[in-house]
């Protein structure tokens, strides 16, 4: 899948010596149109966009996430509104990657085959489905990668040596490492030190994958680990979101000047 | 779809750890992926360890206090007409229900593991009270999840956790029950899995959670099954085991010994809560028709709506109140071995007045909704069926919510 969208995004910002930066949403936190907005304005600063499909009982996210996730189901968000924000993201950006984020009852309720359809239709890039770990996600993995989606695989810092050759094996064009035991948007507890030597035990297994590294960056942290492919912040994004609402302030702007700090940290 | 003889139940799923290959499995984040194979292996090697079964018999024996009795509720039996009923006691456990097998495994399955923290969730108190007791007993510290709504509820079993010293932490999210207890308590263990064990509260979650738990609870069945030969010199003809199924671990425990049988010598029946009389809401997702789903670590019917968004139960039975089940209960009625109905709360509630009016006994809310089934089916039946329930909580618990429902405890 070397040709793909992401694989592209990270070449350009390799080339830029810089990591990618990946920004993480729930869709239809707090509107649907909200959502889209906030996606256009932070697509200016970041590399690749990930969309969460919100969910009730999230058991891998932490408070702020669960906060979105609840709000957007409020506002009566469904499975294709979700599809519809990134489809139309996509429409007036075509060159940035959006990556979709879920859990699994939400697949295997709307049909896997159905919803890998829908994603190429949306013209969707990547997929990350947070409870289908490897080895089970390997036929549903397969089949993404048959539509030219990413699925993308996690490793933690409790994958076994064996365990992470495989999954680095099975990997398409982006890995995503949990920087730490905890669920999204903990205080980074592990020095960023320890996490990049985990980080690189995974790139010697093949150079070529592009791993990012996920959970408790913030505006603080992010500089401190900027020797990886990619970075994903998405709790502190969603805090800024619950914020800026309880401040009645503008949720567009709020947000991306969070980004925008992101990016000049890295940059 | 189809049941083996001679393997435990808990055994028959497949490498991916599915029965009847759709229900159960391990949908779980990476970072849960390593400690729960180490859980597994570990298990699987002290349940062939005679040296842990010892241990094991040992504590059920004398710290659970086993066998629990089973009697015959003349009375009740006298006033319904029809079928004999009797019940299974369990509430005379240790703690007053059937959660303490669980718990007291689990808490050994920690020492075993070399960790010193241990955490679980609560829906109507008990699986937190008797971990936090199993705690105690073998010097571990504990954290109980619970929903803030159960806690008002069910407030003497908080005080019993408090006293055992372990940490309620209330969880706001959500309906703030059952549900939302475990989401949590799977959310603090992927964050501490490195010096934490967790037990899951009943036998859901992923497939190595609902093993332990069926492993622990089968003793029920095991000991039924020679009081049953002792009382009526070989096994009765036709026998229905009635027992209420939140996530089902009191219900796999009570019938195990048993599922091998025959359907129409012994009958198993299932009973959910079908929540208020008059409310749309319930938790009853084998009786009512619900979808399979993923919830917790583990596919199994749920209820939810069309886009696999978990809905919101009702139950007056903080235990049973919970939108998904244990994926055996799925596979027992996928194969038709088990029949699964419901009773409503007022049901249940009347359940529980006439059992108490004729007996001595005082079964909670759970075992009152299989009471109830029994006192429905009873008359019609012959006189030399028996009927027993697994009367497997006690009512201190529900004190609060009886003497508003009835005026009194």
């Amino acid at each position: 899948m070397n040709n793909s969208l992401i694989h592209q995004t990270f070449k350009i910002t390799k080339s830029e010596n810089r990591p990618a930066l990946l920004t993480y949403i729930v869709a239809g936190d707090n509107t649907k149109k909200k959502s889209l907005e906030i996606l256009k304005s932070i697509s200016k600063y970041a590399d690749i966009c990930e969309l969460g499909f919100p969910h009730n009982t999230p058991i891998a996210d932490g408070g702020q996430i669960q906060t979105s996730a609840y709000r957007a189901i409020k506002n009566g968000i469904k499975i294709n509104d979700v599809f519809s924000i990134a489809g139309q993201f996509k429409k007036l950006n075509k060159n940035k990657p959006i990556i979709l984020m879920g859990y699994y009852n939400m697949i295997y309720q709307y049909d896997e085959n159905k919803f890998i359809k829908r994603c190429q239709k949306s013209q969707v890039d990547g997929l990350i489905v947070v409870d289908l770990p490897f080895p089970e996600n390997k036929n549903f993995a397969e089949k993404c990668k048959k539509k030219n989606i990413n699925f993308i695989q996690l490793i933690s810092p409790t994958t076994s040596r064996t365990r992470l050759k495989q999954i680095v094996k099975n990997s398409h064009d982006m890995i995503y490492y949990i920087s730490m035991l905890s669920t999204t948007g903990g205080k980074l507890k592990v020095s960023p030190k320890k996490i990049l030597e985990e980080y690189s035990k995974i790139k010697k297994q093949n150079l070529s994958k592009n791993v990012v590294i996920g959970f408790g960056i913030t505006e603080k942290t992010i500089k401190s680990l900027k020797k990886a492919d990619g970075l994903v912040v998405g709790s502190a994004i969603c805090k800024e979101i619950t914020n800026s609402i309880k401040k009645r302030q503008n949720i567009v702007t709020n947000v991306t000047n969070v980004v925008k700090k992101l990016i000049k940290e890295i940059k | 779809m189809k049941l083996k003889k001679n393997v435990p139940l808990i055994d028959q799923h497949d490498r991916h750890g599915f029965w009847g290959k759709k229900f159960g499995g391990s949908f779980i984040p990476e970072t849960l992926k390593k400690p729960i194979e180490d859980l597994t292996i570990k298990f699987e090697k002290l349940r062939k360890d005679k040296k842990f079964i010892k241990k094991r018999d040992f504590y059920f024996q004398n710290y659970i206090g086993s066998p629990t009795s089973f009697v015959k509720l003349e009375n009740l039996s006298g006033h319904l007409g029809g079928a004999q009923i009797w019940a299974k006691v369990v509430s005379e456990a240790n703690g007053g229900a059937h959660k303490i097998y669980n718990a007291t495994v689990h808490a050994l399955i920690c020492k075993a593991m070399g960790k010193k923290y241990i955490v679980g969730d609560t829906g109507a108190g008990y699986a937190g009270k008797m971990l936090s007791m199993a705690a105690k007993k073998f010097g571990l510290k504990c954290k109980i999840f619970m929903g803030a709504k159960d806690i008002k509820r069910q407030k003497p079993n908080c005080d019993a956790m408090r006293r055992n010293g372990a940490e309620i932490v209330p969880v706001y999210s959500g309906s703030q029950t059952l549900v939302d207890a475990v989401s949590e308590c799977m959310r603090y263990w992927v964050s501490n899995c490195d010096n934490t064990h967790m037990c899951v509260g009943s036998t859901v979650g992923p497939n190595i959670f609902v093993k332990i738990c069926g492993w622990s609870t089968a003793q029920i069945s095991r000991e039924l099954k020679i009081q049953l030969i002792k009382k009526f010199k070989k096994m009765p003809k036709k026998i229905k085991l009635i027992n209420c199924v939140g996530g089902g671990s009191s219900a796999y425990g009570f019938w195990s010994e048993f599922i091998d049988y025959s359907k129409k010598q012994i009958e198993l029946i299932g009973v959910e809560a079908g929540g208020p009389k008059n409310s749309k809401l319930h938790a009853a997702p084998l009786s009512r028709d619900a979808k399979i789903g993923v919830l917790h670590g583990a596919a199994s019917y749920v209820c939810q709506n069309n886009e696999g968004q978990i809905h919101e139960t009702e139950s007056i039975s903080a235990g049973l109140d919970y939108p998904g089940v244990s994926p055996i209960h799925c596979f027992l009625k996928d194969t038709k071995r088990a029949r699964y109905t419901f009773a409503t709360d007022e049901e249940a509630l009347s359940a529980y007045k006439l059992v108490t009016k004729f007996e001595k006994l005082n079964p909670s809310l759970e075992p009152s909704h299989a009471f109830a089934e029994a006192i429905k089916i009873a008359p019609k039946l012959s006189k030399d069926t028996i009927c027993i329930v697994n009367s497997c909580g006690d009512a201190k618990k529900d004190r609060d919510i009886l003497k508003q429902r009835l005026g009194k405890y």
